[in-house]
């Protein structure tokens, strides 16, 4: 079964077409990343797929399952979680509460007015901060952390919702060159360990080829090419339009 | 651990308002009847303001509601005192769903407009609905129950009923489902794509302070035997918030201290200058000025630099 089905999507913004006529498809257990310059329309497919923002025209199936007109909660709630490209998390909590609430959102305890939660999701919370390796900043503020240590507690956050398939748009976008190695290492450790799908647009292209097993390349709202890596390394307009060589 | 602090707190002036009627005169202890039901009004507004973030400017509707259905129910209905209270707040809790039901659909200052807008909108009908409220004279001469007749037992009742009001605000506050209020304070979008419907938590949070803000009512009504169109009137809403704002939001004791601090400050310069409300007016400015987490706040943070070493709670 295929874990993501992008039929047709289109949105516009005014007249300004974001993303047009849109077919992605991405099967369970696979790395997909989506690439593109700025404004090629790839958080906003994200959007779309996310439930952030409904598309005018296409519908999204995941897991066999028509995604139209879903809120986000809905979507979190049958096993997809994102970050985003801009860190977002709770700033003024602590690197342990972001991921405890996250972990009892999950076990629907948000409907509990009476459950005392201060000592709740201790282990299973360290747990998740010891995958991203932020078990040591636990108790800081989470707006204190560095850029990418804010984004690694982003992904702690999503996976407490245990998904099937993760959305990551831009996780390395701010970071340095060497963070950005650490955390594709980190990312790459965490799909396999979890079995987790995972879908990621990505802007540095050798972070792409090192760990996506297909490609799509988004153009002005559309995609022109998708496949294996080493095709879309290939493909002449792809070269053309993107990578600027040869 | 500033968590532990308060309920410290809490349990002295508990247990100095026991006392207090004991040792204490006619008229301090009428004082702290009043300052206990705009304490739990107060608490009751800060889980919308200070847990869920969102800025009522009506809460008065609800403690007005709360106030006249227990009035109504006592008096013209002649029902037992518990039936009209617990009947009272239930009717205040529905009101709550229906008007929170549109009031959730906005954010921020819209949501603060429609509030206000509710809450005139029950002024009004306390205003001319004159066969029920009494309209413009107001709902006067409460049947308050024999054993409620002298200020020493009604003091006790207020008391006990705002004790155990607070106490549950406290646990809902610190709950599972109180976390989440936080984080849709802190970050709406994030806590939708943690699977929060952030619609229906808000709608939750709206009645639970609407519901509480409805017990307060109803102790106003048998403290002041009677009820006035006043009561929903925007500048009640606008008072109960600036209780919330000075004594700190973001702490579960602030509204309570809020509370205390802007009924004494009134009464006390109330007695030397019929001008009175412009020296509370400066003493708010400052207050918001050098202490925008309100006296909680200020009081922490001096702690702090004394030596203390103490955790945000909410």
């Amino acid at each position: 079964m295929m874990m993501l089905e992008v039929e047709n999507a289109t949105k516009m913004f005014g007249g300004f077409v974001a993303v047009n006529k849109v077919n992605l498809t991405v099967a369970e257990g696979e790395t997909h990343a989506i690439i593109g310059p700025n404004g090629a329309g790839k958080t906003t497919l994200f959007n779309v797929v996310s439930g952030l923002i409904t598309p005018e025209e296409g519908s999204v199936t995941f897991r066999g399952k028509k995604l139209n007109k879903m809120r986000p909660h809905d979507i979190v709630n049958v096993g997809m979680a994102r970050s985003f490209q801009r860190v977002n998390i709770f700033p003024r909590k602590t690197v342990f509460e972001n991921v405890q609430v996250a972990l009892l959102v999950h076990a629907k305890l948000h409907f509990n007015p009476f459950r005392q939660a201060a000592k709740l999701y201790h282990d299973e919370g360290m747990e998740l901060l010891a995958l991203v390796n932020l078990e040591d900043e636990a108790d800081r503020r989470a707006g204190e952390l560095a850029y990418g240590r804010q984004k690694q507690l982003e992904l702690a956050v999503a996976l407490a919702a245990n998904p099937k398939l993760l959305l990551l748009d831009e996780p390395t976008a701010g970071m340095s060159i060497s963070e950005t190695k650490a955390s594709i290492a980190l990312i790459n450790e965490i799909v396999e360990k979890r079995n987790l799908t995972l879908l990621f647009t990505e802007h540095d292209m050798n972070v792409v080829f090192e760990i996506a097993d297909r490609i799509s390349v988004l153009h002005h709202g559309e995609i022109i090419a998708t496949g294996l890596p080493d095709e879309v390394r290939d493909n002449e307009e792809v070269k053309r339009i993107y990578l600027g060589k040869e | 651990m500033t968590n532990r602090l308060q309920i410290y707190v809490l349990i002295v002036a508990f247990v100095w308002l026991l006392i207090l009627p004991f040792v204490g005169s006619r008229y301090s202890v009428e004082l702290a009847t009043q300052i206990l039901i705009f304490g739990l009004l107060a608490t009751s507004l800060n889980i919308l303001v200070g847990y869920l973030g969102a800025a009522s400017f009506g809460h008065a509707a609800f403690f007005a509601i709360g106030g006249y259905a227990c009035a109504y129910f006592l008096t013209t209905l002649a029902l037992p005192l518990v039936v009209s209270m617990v009947g009272a707040v239930l009717l205040t809790a529905a009101a709550s769903l229906v008007i929170g039901f549109f009031c959730v659909r906005l954010n921020e200052i819209y949501f603060s407009m429609l509030t206000l807008a509710f809450s005139m909108l029950i002024w009004a009908i306390a205003l001319k609905w004159k066969s029920v409220t009494g309209g413009d004279d107001g709902f006067v001469g409460v049947a308050v129950p024999e054993f409620l007749g002298n200020y020493f037992t009604f003091f006790l009742f207020t008391l006990g009923v705002v004790s155990v009001s607070i106490i549950v605000l406290m646990i809902i506050g610190n709950s599972t489902m109180g976390r989440v209020f936080i984080a849709i304070r802190e970050n709406q979008t994030r806590a939708s794509f943690l699977g929060v419907n952030v619609r229906r938590m808000q709608l939750i949070a709206f009645v639970i302070a609407g519901t509480f803000a409805g017990v307060a009512g109803t102790l106003l009504a048998l403290y002041v035997r009677g009820m006035y169109p006043e009561t929903a009137f925007w500048s009640q809403s606008g008072h109960v918030l600036i209780m919330v704002l000075l004594g700190g939001m973001h702490a579960f004791i602030g509204p309570l201290l809020g509370a205390s601090v802007l009924t004494l400050l009134e009464v006390t310069i109330g007695q030397y200058t019929e001008y009175w409300q412009v020296f509370v007016g400066v003493v708010l400015v400052i207050v918001v000025l050098a202490a925008p987490e309100g006296i909680y706040g200020l009081v922490r943070s001096v702690s702090k630099r004394i030596g203390g070493r103490q955790d945000d709670d909410a």
